[in-house]
């Protein structure tokens, strides 16, 4: 399909990364959940790993501008997030799926697609092509007018990765995507992420070090809130030894990343 | 390419020569896609099996979109109607609110000699219907929603307006029955709506529609009720009074309207 290139879209870029983070803390309650990041992610997709408790859901919630982070520095596209700006026009071209997505169970997916579009402001105009396009590409288009009460647990995931797209955005966010998606779901979505990853920064949380291996170019390796480790799934893969937990030499290399970092914060 | 195409050209296109450049290939293009009449002339042009096989595409996929599902209609104001539908859980709040006028109303008509009700209630009438506009405990998809440039004060004012277009209208009703002029209301009541906007994004839009709504019981409501006596505070002489405290109160909201922007757990 085609789409109308905005002059804004082909303005020459003034930053160097996406998203960039230099000591961040974020409160969750009244503990720092992320306590002092450092993060530069360029454009591809970047999958974030760390155990339970790592502070990854608090981290996307700061990049998805829903949280004011307590301390340090946080710029999106160029922009500085952690101040009380104004947000509009970084929140444009941002796409988030928090962990727990709500939804109004009367709306139908066309209708709750086009809801969050009205909500992102996009222009009325492009609204109902750029809400098929999203629909079709998570693999909705024979639900499109079935009302969300009557979804399963991955395909509401799906409207859920489908509203994030839908204003394709510069930036994506995307806390556990894959949970509820059977194997053959998942394999589509990594593709989608594939495609997603070439002109856009992607961050998807997950906890399946395999998701990571097959989809992602960059691993994000955070635990205790700050970031353990960044590389790519290869160099990942080599640090694992014989004797680390898991069953694939990627697991074996976050196991072994972890408890080298453990060791070394005691 | 402004002129016709030449037979030469087309039939030369048609038959796919590489000896053709790129710049007239794209020129003949370009020409191709806004003239008719050349477009008529490359159907002469080409041989029998061509046609054969641009026939045999057209009927399969005429056949496949027939099978298909039918293009969607877009209703425009049935989106725009669907919008409001996300804020139903200020229906409950309304129907509250509007038993109380009600009450206030037949209390009024059993008991002219007291202070009016429906004048002591008005001020503070729509206040927890915009309460629960605002509420992460109602919209099951707030976390959604606020990381959307749309959040924010302007969200939470247009809501703001819908409550008030349904409510001023039944407070007229009501103060015309219990023969209170809106020139004794209408701006205290702006001015306490105005006052949860401004107080709300620091302590929560709810937690501020139950503290002015007690302020203004304790401060108004319970002395006109003991000492018989209408307040001063709701009298036509005391309406610019309100007028300044409406332009105050507006005023902080708009200065305060960062405090809307973020996800916080007190509304
Ligand atoms: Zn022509």
């Amino acid at each position: 399909m085609v789409r109308t290139v905005s002059a804004a879209e082909t303005a020459p870029q003034t930053y160097a990364w996406p998203v960039k983070a230099e000591g961040l803390r974020v409160q969750a309650g009244r503990h720092l959940a992320v306590n002092g990041l450092d993060l530069a992610l360029g454009t591809g997709v970047h999958g974030l790993l760390g155990p339970n408790g790592a502070g990854k859901t608090t981290m996307m919630r700061a990049l998805a501008t829903v949280v004011r982070p307590a301390d340090g520095r946080l710029e999106l596209l160029g922009q500085p997030v952690h101040t009380r700006a104004d947000l509009r026009g970084v929140r444009r071209a941002l796409g988030y799926l928090p962990q727990h997505f709500g939804f109004y169970p009367r709306f139908t997916v066309r209708e709750f697609v086009e809801y969050m579009a009205w909500l992102k402001e996009m222009p009325a105009g492009d609204v109902p092509g750029a809400v098929q396009r999203a629909i079709e590409r998570v693999g909705l288009a024979d639900r499109a007018d079935k009302k969300m009460k009557t979804l399963s647990g991955g395909m509401l995931r799906r409207v859920g990765i489908a509203q994030a797209i839908v204003n394709d955005p510069q930036i994506l966010l995307l806390d556990e995507p894959t949970v509820g998606l059977d194997p053959e779901q998942r394999m589509t979505f990594r593709d989608l992420l594939r495609e997603l990853g070439a002109d856009t920064c992607v961050l998807v949380s997950t906890h399946l070090v395999e998701d990571v291996v097959a989809a992602c170019t960059d691993v994000v390796l955070v635990d205790t809130g700050r970031l353990v480790w960044q590389g790519t799934p290869q160099e990942l893969a080599r640090w694992g030894a014989a004797g680390d937990a898991g069953d694939s030499p990627a697991e074996r290399g976050y196991s072994a990343l972890l408890r080298t970092h453990r060791a070394g914060t005691r | 390419m402004n002129t016709h195409a030449n037979a030469d050209l087309l039939a030369r296109y048609v038959a796919g020569d590489p000896g053709l450049d790129d710049a007239t290939l794209w020129s003949l293009e370009t020409h191709l896609e806004s003239c008719r009449a050349c477009r008529a002339r490359l159907g002469t042009t080409m041989d029998g099996g061509t046609v054969a096989l641009l026939d045999r595409v057209h009927r399969e996929l005429g056949q496949r979109i027939a099978a298909g599902p039918a293009p969607y209609r877009r209703r425009r104001w049935w989106s725009f109607g669907r919008r409001w539908t996300v804020a139903w859980s200020v229906l409950p709040w309304l129907a509250v609110t509007v038993g109380m006028l009600a009450t206030a109303l037949l209390f009024d008509r059993a008991y002219p000699q007291y202070p009016s009700m429906v004048l002591l209630v008005a001020p503070v009438a729509p206040l927890f219907s915009v309460a629960a506009a605002w509420s992460r405990r109602a919209d099951p998809a707030w976390e959604l929603l606020t990381a959307t440039p749309r959040a924010g004060l302007w969200l939470l004012l247009r809501r703001t307006l819908a409550v008030l277009a349904v409510l001023i209208p039944l407070l007229m009703l009501a103060g015309w029955r219990a023969g209170q002029s809106p020139a004794r209301w209408l701006l205290p009541c702006l001015v306490f709506t105005a006052a949860t906007l401004a107080l709300g994004g620091r302590i929560g839009v709810q937690r501020a529609a139950y503290v002015l709504t007690a302020a203004w019981a304790a401060g108004v409501m319970v002395p006109t009720v003991a000492e018989r006596e209408p307040s001063a505070l709701l009298q036509p002489g005391s309406q610019p009074g309100w007028a300044l405290a409406l332009a105050v109160v507006g005023a902080i909201a708009l200065l305060r309207r960062a405090d809307y922007r973020r996800l916080t757990s007190r509304n």
